[in-house]
């Protein structure tokens, strides 16, 4: 049996979005710039996508950029917005559990003389709305939240940061990295006060490399990339035409019968919590309910090194990940992890289980049921 | 501008009736080489030389690395190689070739003859002095120095006069293959690579034992492992990488014996597998990348302790370096990045926080007793279970 919890890393592509790709690539194969019929052809491809992920945001077509997934669309909506409003001051607010291309892409910004100031989590990794309010300034250009964690599910009340934002400093820009988020709830920028939205293709059963930008119209960002100004020159390099129709033609797909696959996700998580805590020395990191989100649970098997247990699980063909990436040479705890506080043990012992829409009860029983084999075995046999 | 290498090689000269021998694995060793680099080329001997020719589709940088890979190799000289057409096309010859070889002509120079045919009219002496004036005469910002020349220009007069004025260090050794075969212990390590590659330098072919430990050593881990035995094999040939799966040994070893002694009982074992493989593939020895005192079971105790159970001779050609010498070659040969990637090794997993030092080898027999019920069982599993990879340098 082949049982794939890792949803969170990646999913598999829809049958539909291979399709669309498929024809993208080989049938309706022009440059969107080109100005015969099959450029036409190929940019009534971009053309759609545009209007049915604007469905899914209600919001409108020109607000969305193409990218290359999520990394690019972190990136640039930091460094992007950061560089276009210096002007109105240097200070950014972020996260306390955010993902690394927002950190790193905030190091970065850092390293060219903004102030950044980080959030902290409780132990469930929320961030807290007082601090927030505290920490956003006169000179405060933007804030960065994401609205899922990708480790441990946690899912933060941006709309209500959106809120505090706003009565505290209406220049403010706000920036919600949605890449977990999006296809599991529903999002509305403009009602909800979101300036800049992160998705990514791959994450909701679209192809890997690429994603897109919502940026709000009149919101100014600076681009990444310049060339010949393609995507009104937002983000200059021809379209990747194949890539922007899968990715549109998921981003439809993951909100259709969308209560109904949401309620689905929930019972397989649920099972499966409920399943796995029984066994002895287990334990959910974070929350675990329906305040968290439907497909990401972290877990904490005392005494069995996550790689252990992920390669353990492998054997038995159910793919998950490990919560703290770590080996005798390069200990590197995940900051996530580290900052709900959680043990050096207990992060080393972290695995994350993830699931897709099309994850079946049967598939977590048997999750559960080897988990319940290997643990024990497991635990006699580590390094004392 | 070049069209030939002169290959320059030491020990196998002196090797007497066995030369042959030496020389021809040498061209074989080339070609082999030589296959990996644009272009076509012929690898031949003659009078006690060995050139390579170059075709049209050759590329030189290409050549030249595949060629630093072959031991046997002490120097590669691009070579300019004329027919005698009498002393002054000689000099015009010689004078393009410092022309088009150095831009920068600011250079203290001599020339050296060697006149292999005797029939030549004039004599080594009188060529050095004859084609020195020439050379100055073409090029007057150059002047000769006879005792620490920066360049030395070569000439050979045999039935064709051989140019060259740069030799291009290659690895020394000798050719793989003219010393038999050597089963390397190849862990992720720094070690085990640079120890494969410095026995393979004295004309030892390689093949590898590689013990895996899933679910505790993951598939990135044996990844690692393949892709440093393909570095290995740019320059030993042909690796066969023997995989054997070592987890149900060392789980029966830790739930048996001492935890102090784990590592030197798996150790034990792993040296008994890998010597059984050996003999199938008819190694002459085993080789590792021990040094003395490096860590608890590389004391002289403990290397005593691992000793006893191998029949084969044990080659350790790092038994006296220092850890950061190791890495220098390692950074040399390329296997560094490679070694340092963090992915966890069987000889890590459940290594006791104080391992014994100093092993007395009664008390170790004593406590493999205690493995007497399944571990004859569990060897032949291992060895039953072997995955063999024949690896091969990109």
């Amino acid at each position: 049996m082949e049982v794939y919890l890792d949803n969170s890393a990646t999913t598999r592509c829809s049958e539909r979005a291979k399709n669309i790709m498929e024809r993208a690539l080989t049938a309706d194969y022009g440059n969107s710039s080109s100005l015969h019929r099959m450029g036409k052809a190929a940019e009534d491809y971009i053309r759609d996508a545009r209007k049915k992920i604007a469905k899914t945001l209600k919001v409108e077509e020109k607000e969305l950029v193409f990218t290359s997934g999520g990394t690019e669309s972190n990136n640039m909506a930091l460094i992007g917005a950061a560089l276009a409003n210096q002007r109105r001051g240097r200070h950014i607010v972020a996260g306390g559990i955010e993902h690394a291309s927002v950190w790193a892409a905030a190091d970065y910004l850092a390293e060219l003389g903004f102030e950044i100031t980080y959030l902290a989590v409780d132990a469930d990794g929320m961030i807290s709305l007082e601090e927030l309010r505290e920490a956003v300034r006169e000179d405060t250009i933007l804030v960065s939240v994401m609205m899922v964690n990708n480790e441990i599910g946690a899912r933060e009340p941006v709309e209500d940061a959106a809120r505090v934002i706003r009565e505290k400093n209406p220049d403010t820009l706000f920036h919600v990295d949605a890449i977990q988020a999006y296809g599991k709830y529903r999002i509305y920028p403009k009602k909800a006060g979101i300036d800049l939205l992160s998705v990514s293709g791959h994450k909701i059963h679209g192809p890997k490399g690429v994603g897109f930008l919502y940026i709000r119209d009149k919101v100014r960002v600076k681009p990444l990339l310049y060339g010949g100004g393609h995507q009104k020159g937002m983000r200059s390099g021809t379209e990747n035409v194949p890539g922007i129709a899968a990715l549109g033609e998921a981003c439809a797909e993951a909100y259709e019968d969308f209560e109904e696959k949401i309620e689905r996700l929930y019972t397989v998580k649920e099972r499966f919590v409920a399943g796995v805590t029984r066994i002895e020395g287990v334990t959910v990191n974070g929350k675990s309910g329906r305040d968290s989100a439907p497909q990401i649970v972290s877990i904490c098997i005392e005494g069995v090194p996550a790689e252990v247990m992920l390669h353990s699980l492998e054997a038995y063909g159910i793919y998950v990940s490990a919560g703290s990436a770590c080996s005798s040479n390069k200990p590197a705890p995940s900051r996530t992890l580290q900052a709900i506080g959680l043990p050096k043990n207990q992060a080393e012992s972290t695995i994350r289980v993830s699931f897709s829409v099309g994850t079946t009860e049967e598939e977590a029983d048997y999750a559960v049921e080897k988990l319940a084999e290997i643990i024990p075995f497991r635990r006699k046999f580590t390094r004392k | 501008m070049y069209k030939s290498f002169l290959i320059k090689y030491a020990e196998i000269a002196i090797k007497g009736k066995n030369r042959y021998l030496f020389e021809d694995a040498l061209v074989s060793q080339i070609s082999r080489a030589l296959k990996k680099a644009e272009g076509t080329y012929r690898v031949r001997k003659e009078q006690g030389r060995i050139y390579v020719d170059m075709a049209e589709n050759c590329d030189f940088d290409e050549a030249v690395a595949a060629m630093k890979c072959v031991f046997g190799i002490v120097g590669i000289c691009p070579l300019i190689q004329v027919e005698d057409q009498g002393f002054d096309a000689l000099a015009e010859e010689v004078i393009a070739h410092v022309g088009e070889a150095y831009q920068n002509r600011r250079f203290t120079f001599k020339v050296n003859a060697r006149r292999a045919r005797k029939n030549y009219p004039l004599d080594s002496m009188e060529i050095n002095a004859l084609l020195g004036e020439r050379i100055l005469a073409a090029f007057p910002e150059c002047s000769v120095d006879v005792h620490h020349p920066q360049v030395v220009i070569h000439v050979e007069i045999r039935s064709q006069i051989n140019i060259y004025s740069t030799v291009i260090p290659g690895p020394g050794g000798m050719p793989v293959g003219t010393n038999g075969k050597g089963m390397l212990l190849l862990s992720g390590g720094i070690d085990s690579p640079v120890a494969g590659y410095m026995i393979a330098k004295r004309g030892v072919a390689i093949d590898a034992t590689y013990f895996h430990a899933p679910p505790y050593t993951s598939e990135r881990a044996k990844q690692k492992v393949v892709d440093l035995a393909k570095i290995v094999a740019k320059y030993a040939g042909p690796i066969n990488l023997h995989v054997v799966n070592f987890t149900d040994i060392q789980l029966y070893i830790y739930e048996q014996c001492p935890h102090e002694e784990l590592t030197i009982i798996m150790r034990r074992y792993m040296m008994k597998l890998a010597e059984h493989f050996a003999k199938e593939s008819k190694c002459l020895g085993l080789i590792t990348g021990e040094s003395i005192g490096q860590v608890a079971s590389q004391t002289m105790q403990s290397l005593a302790a691992t000793n006893e159970v191998c029949t084969m001779p044990v080659y350790r050609p790092l038994i006296g370096f220092d850890k950061q010498e190791i890495v220098e070659i390692s950074e040399r040969i390329d296997t560094y990045e490679t070694s340092i990637l963090p992915y966890e090794d069987c000889c890590t997993i459940f290594v006791a926080k104080h391992p014994v030092t100093k092993p007395s080898l009664n008390v170790i027999r004593n406590d493999e007793r205690k493995l007497a019920e399944k571990i004859d069982g569990l060897m032949q599993t291992a060895i039953e279970t072997v995955e063999v990879i024949r690896v091969e340098a990109d």
